[in-house]
């Protein structure tokens, strides 16, 4: 039986980052997964079809983290870029479709006003000025309000100094802007409903926020703050989809001479002495190690793992509290030829979204646990990218649907409801799709809790927004990665800085256990 | 229940106010948890006495009590509580407190044991929202039974003869222990527990039998100096016993608004309470970590004006703390305080107590020399002899 010094829970993206920065430094690391295969929500688990390649949960790289990147040679261990700035299309049922090129569309082709065409430039600068400001709180530990906490004064003076080198005008721009919302922002400046509909969509994309909730522009921030190969708000797709991310990953950890084991579940925390002494896995099987580091949600994590008798009451309800609410579905269908959307470029990201309002009334029905009548979605074909993902000749769809109820009343009509809607969606957009649907699978919210382990199916494992952020991420007094007992540590989405397929949490997670007096 | 009259009577009554209400010659009530309660029925000099030489019954219906019973009760309470209650044996009561996650007292309380697997909590504020919340995880039903459940204190050196004249044997119950008996059609349950620091006896029964009880132990306790005592003389016999109340001594800590108030139990000198080995409780860690500012001390203080409130200086000059309980002890012939004092003063020495004495309408301001001393500042032996002496 070897020791290891340290156990990381979890082989997601955070997971494998932290193991492989743990390793790095010299610990002897065990990563522990569930799953019968690595990568968490990059990971190809989701079978569809005979032919077609199972799908992860996420089809697109949004802010992959470069220290992850670049320390874990991911492009060494296989990760190259089929787009590395990913186009989009916002999809019109006239065929007037709008092509937004660059990184967070930089350029716009298609019907678009004169004047909303400068007026966007003008926006898009500011926000991705804002969002590059505020990028760097994303790879250190949330500052604390505590006296004498030793934050990292230097780093967040120089985000200080940054945000007001901008000048006064812009410097009060943003704190105008900081905890606005999308549909305000947007209406301040845009009138064309298409352009709206497709940023209204973005900027939403993974919370439970629509555009005219409070503080949903901060969102939007986030989203642009990351990036892919070195350019600000760029979509990567990677060559094979993002399970080849995710596998690029993997070989990087196992390159690192990280153990990872599987299909190994963990029940929960072992604790001797009040402190982690390691786990039991559902099997029974007690691994030790004086460390252990969950990428598991914090929800999951205090509740399951550590449990309530380990823990203060105040805290428990905390955790119970701590909102964790997912309003987005995942469509994967298998086709049996190309979809047309009205002529609109199959390898491009497309948005059904026609208008900021049609994001909004999307989001209505959810709230009450109801599904809409008129999903809107991102539409990826990965199959018009290359080979792998469909047999000669057939395609595949990949779609992530806004909004789901979390927790309707009734699931299964819930879903076949959802499914149902999202075909007539795509009808309108890609007339005949229909006939071409050989298979067709739907992820609800409590689909993807139940496969990937997420709280309420939300995407960072515990909702992003602004009373959830950064010292209040996941909960307050555990913002620093450190868990509440000692030798347990906490770097899953749900901690700052959020989710994606970034490995940030995790990474930054590693960074503070290495921090820590021993 | 009264919820659409409630604003005619904003205090409730208790099972036991028809005859509280007739013996309560001064017309002298204060609300306590809710219910209008006796402050002094006569007489405070007498009712003292009477809790010293005598026996004394006091309405205790008022104190909120907690049903807290299922399969893991043990461990819920334990995990709530700082004292271990796996070492509480069925038919037995302890003193505890309970704090939040930052080791701050919420309440303190005991805890009767009426069953391997239930027991009763009886406490002086409410805390329904926080015990469910502690129950998250344990399997333990938990509900408040104030209302079900009547309840008399029957205190003093007499109080054991009183009882075996209303046909209660209880000369084998040992302190914190409780035992049953059969009365009126019911059940008796009776405990040696009390707040006076005496021989005495918590007596609980239904609501339908509180007057039946009133009337059986007047009758029985007619001859052996049996009177009714309101809250005052109890708080002076408190005092002397230096026991604690909850929103007097120290502030409760949801209740806290300055955060230089609140206070572990430690600091309030029930450290000795806290069971260290028996596993996680709520606040452990945050009261390993802490380092005491005050201390919670019993002062004797020169003179014989009451020092209640009374702030406390070190030579003088620096203050050192304030007296959240005092009285002219009339046992002790002492004028008795409980205080807490910075922690450096603990041990006391140089300490005065700046007292305003009113007198004749104007205030004249004393400096008295407060001196720490131990408590309980009484503590007779008939109050744990066991079997009790007769009169």
């Amino acid at each position: 039986m070897p020791s290891f010094d340290t156990i990381v829970i979890g082989a997601g993206p955070n997971g494998l980052a932290a193991a492989h920065r743990l390793q790095s430094a010299g610990r002897k690391v065990l990563l522990l997964e569930a799953a019968a295969q690595a990568g968490g929500g990059a990971a190809a688990l989701v079978p569809l079809a005979d032919g077609f390649a199972p799908q992860p949960l996420a089809h697109l790289s949004l802010n992959l983290d470069p220290r992850v990147e670049k320390a874990m040679e991911l492009s060494r261990h296989g990760l190259t870029w089929a787009e590395a700035n990913l186009a989009t299309t916002a999809l019109s049922e006239t065929g007037a479709h709008l092509r937004l090129d660059g990184p967070a569309a930089a350029r716009i082709s298609g019907p678009l006003p004169e004047a909303d065409r400068q007026a966007w430039a003008a926006l898009r600068a500011r926000l991705m000025r804002f969002a590059a400001v505020l990028a760097p709180l994303r790879q250190m530990p949330p500052p604390r309000l505590a006296k004498n906490a030793g934050n990292p004064m230097m780093k967040l003076a120089m985000i200080g100094l940054k945000a007001r080198m901008m000048g006064k005008a812009e410097f009060r721009e943003l704190l105008r802007m900081f905890l606005t919302n999308v549909h305000d922002a947007l209406n301040d400046e845009l009138s064309d409903p298409l352009l709206k509909g497709a940023l209204a969509f973005d900027a939403t994309l993974g919370s439970w926020l629509a555009p005219r909730s409070p503080n949903s522009l901060l969102l939007w921030l986030d989203r642009l703050s990351g990036g892919t190969a070195g350019v600000q708000g760029a979509i990567g797709l990677p060559v094979g989809g993002m399970g080849a991310l995710a596998a690029a990953m993997v070989a990087a950890t196992e390159a690192k001479g990280i153990t990872l084991r599987c299909n190994a579940p963990v029940a929960r925390l072992l604790v001797e002495g009040d402190r982690a002494a390691g786990v039991v896995l559902a099997d029974g099987e007690e691994l030790r190690a004086p460390l252990v580091l969950s990428t598991l949600s914090p929800k999951t994590t205090l509740l399951q793992l550590v449990g309530p008798r380990h823990l203060d009451a105040g805290l428990v309800t905390r955790a119970r509290h701590q909102k964790a609410r997912g309003g987005v579905a995942k469509l994967h269908l298998a086709l049996n030829g190309p979809p047309d959307f009205r002529g609109a470029d199959l390898r491009s990201r497309l948005l059904i979204a026609p208008s900021e309002e049609h994001v909004e009334r999307a989001f209505n029905p959810v709230k009450y646990g109801r599904t809409p009548d008129a999903p809107v979605m991102e539409v990826l074909i990965p199959s018009a990218f290359g080979p792998g993902h469909a047999p000669e000749g057939k395609h595949l769809l990949s779609a992530v649907v806004q909004f789901a109820p979390h927790a309707p009343d009734d699931p299964d009509a819930a879903r076949a409801a959802l499914l149902e809607t999202c075909l007539r969606q795509l009808e309108s957009h890609a007339p005949g799709i229909r006939d071409l649907v050989a298979a067709a699978d739907l992820l609800m919210p409590y689909d993807i809790q139940a496969r990937w382990g997420l709280p309420g199916g939300n995407w960072h494992a515990g909702e992003l927004s602004v009373e959830q952020m950064l010292f209040l991420r996941p909960l307050p007094g555990l913002a620093q990665y450190a868990g509440p007992i000692a030798g347990l540590w906490m770097g899953s989405a749900g901690c700052h800085p959020g989710g994606g397929i970034s490995g940030t949490a995790g990474w930054n997670a590693a960074e503070a256990m290495m921090r820590a007096p021993a | 229940m009264n919820a659409l009259t409630h604003y005619e009577t904003p205090l409730l009554q208790t099972p036991f106010h028809p005859r509280t209400a007739a013996a309560n010659r001064m017309h002298s009530w204060g609300p306590w948890a809710g219910y209008a309660s006796v402050l002094t029925y006569e007489d405070l000099a007498m009712e003292h006495s009477a809790i010293r030489n005598a026996a004394t019954v006091y309405d205790l219906c008022p104190m909120v009590k907690y049903r807290i019973e299922g399969p893991e009760a043990v461990d819920y309470l334990n995990r709530l509580t700082v004292r271990n209650v796996a070492k509480l044996t069925p038919g037995g009561v302890h003193y505890t407190v309970w704090c939040d996650d930052a080791g701050h007292l919420i309440d303190d309380g005991t805890l009767f044991r009426l069953s391997p697997d239930r027991f009763r909590l009886c406490c002086q504020e409410r805390h329904l929202p926080w015990l469910l919340d502690s129950a998250q995880g344990f399997e333990v039903a938990i509900s408040e039974e104030t209302e079900e459940v009547a309840a008399l204190s029957l205190q003093g050196p007499t109080s054991a003869t009183v009882l075996a004249a209303a046909g209660f044997d209880v000369s084998a119950l040992k302190p914190f222990r409780m035992t049953r008996f059969a009365f009126a059609g019911g059940e008796l349950m009776v405990s040696r527990t009390g707040f006076t620091g005496d021989l005495g006896y918590e007596l609980w029964t239904t609501p339908d039998l509180a007057l039946p009880l009133w009337d059986h132990l007047f009758a029985a306790g007619a001859l052996h100096g049996l009177r009714p005592i309101g809250s005052d003389a109890l708080n002076m016999a408190r005092l002397e016993a230096g026991f604690i109340i909850t929103g007097y001594d120290f502030t409760p800590a949801p209740q806290c608004v300055r955060e230089d108030r609140l206070r572990t139990p430690v600091e309030m000198g029930l450290g000795w309470l806290i069971d260290w080995e028996k596993g996680h409780f709520t606040g452990r860690r945050a009261l390993k970590a802490h380092r005491p500012q005050w201390a919670f001390v019993g002062m004797e203080i020169d003179g014989n004006i009451e020092a209640g409130g009374a702030i406390l200086y070190h030579d003088q000059k620096t203050e050192a703390g304030v007296i959240t309980g005092a009285c002219w002890s009339p046992v002790l012939k002492k004028s008795i305080a409980l205080a807490q004092v910075r922690v450096q003063h603990a041990a006391g020495g140089n300490l005065w107590a700046e007292i305003y004495a009113l007198r004749e309408l104007h205030y004249a301001k004393l400096m008295m020399r407060a001196r720490v001393v131990d408590r309980p500042f009484f503590a007779p032996d008939r109050r744990r002899a066991t079997p009790p002496a007769r009169f």
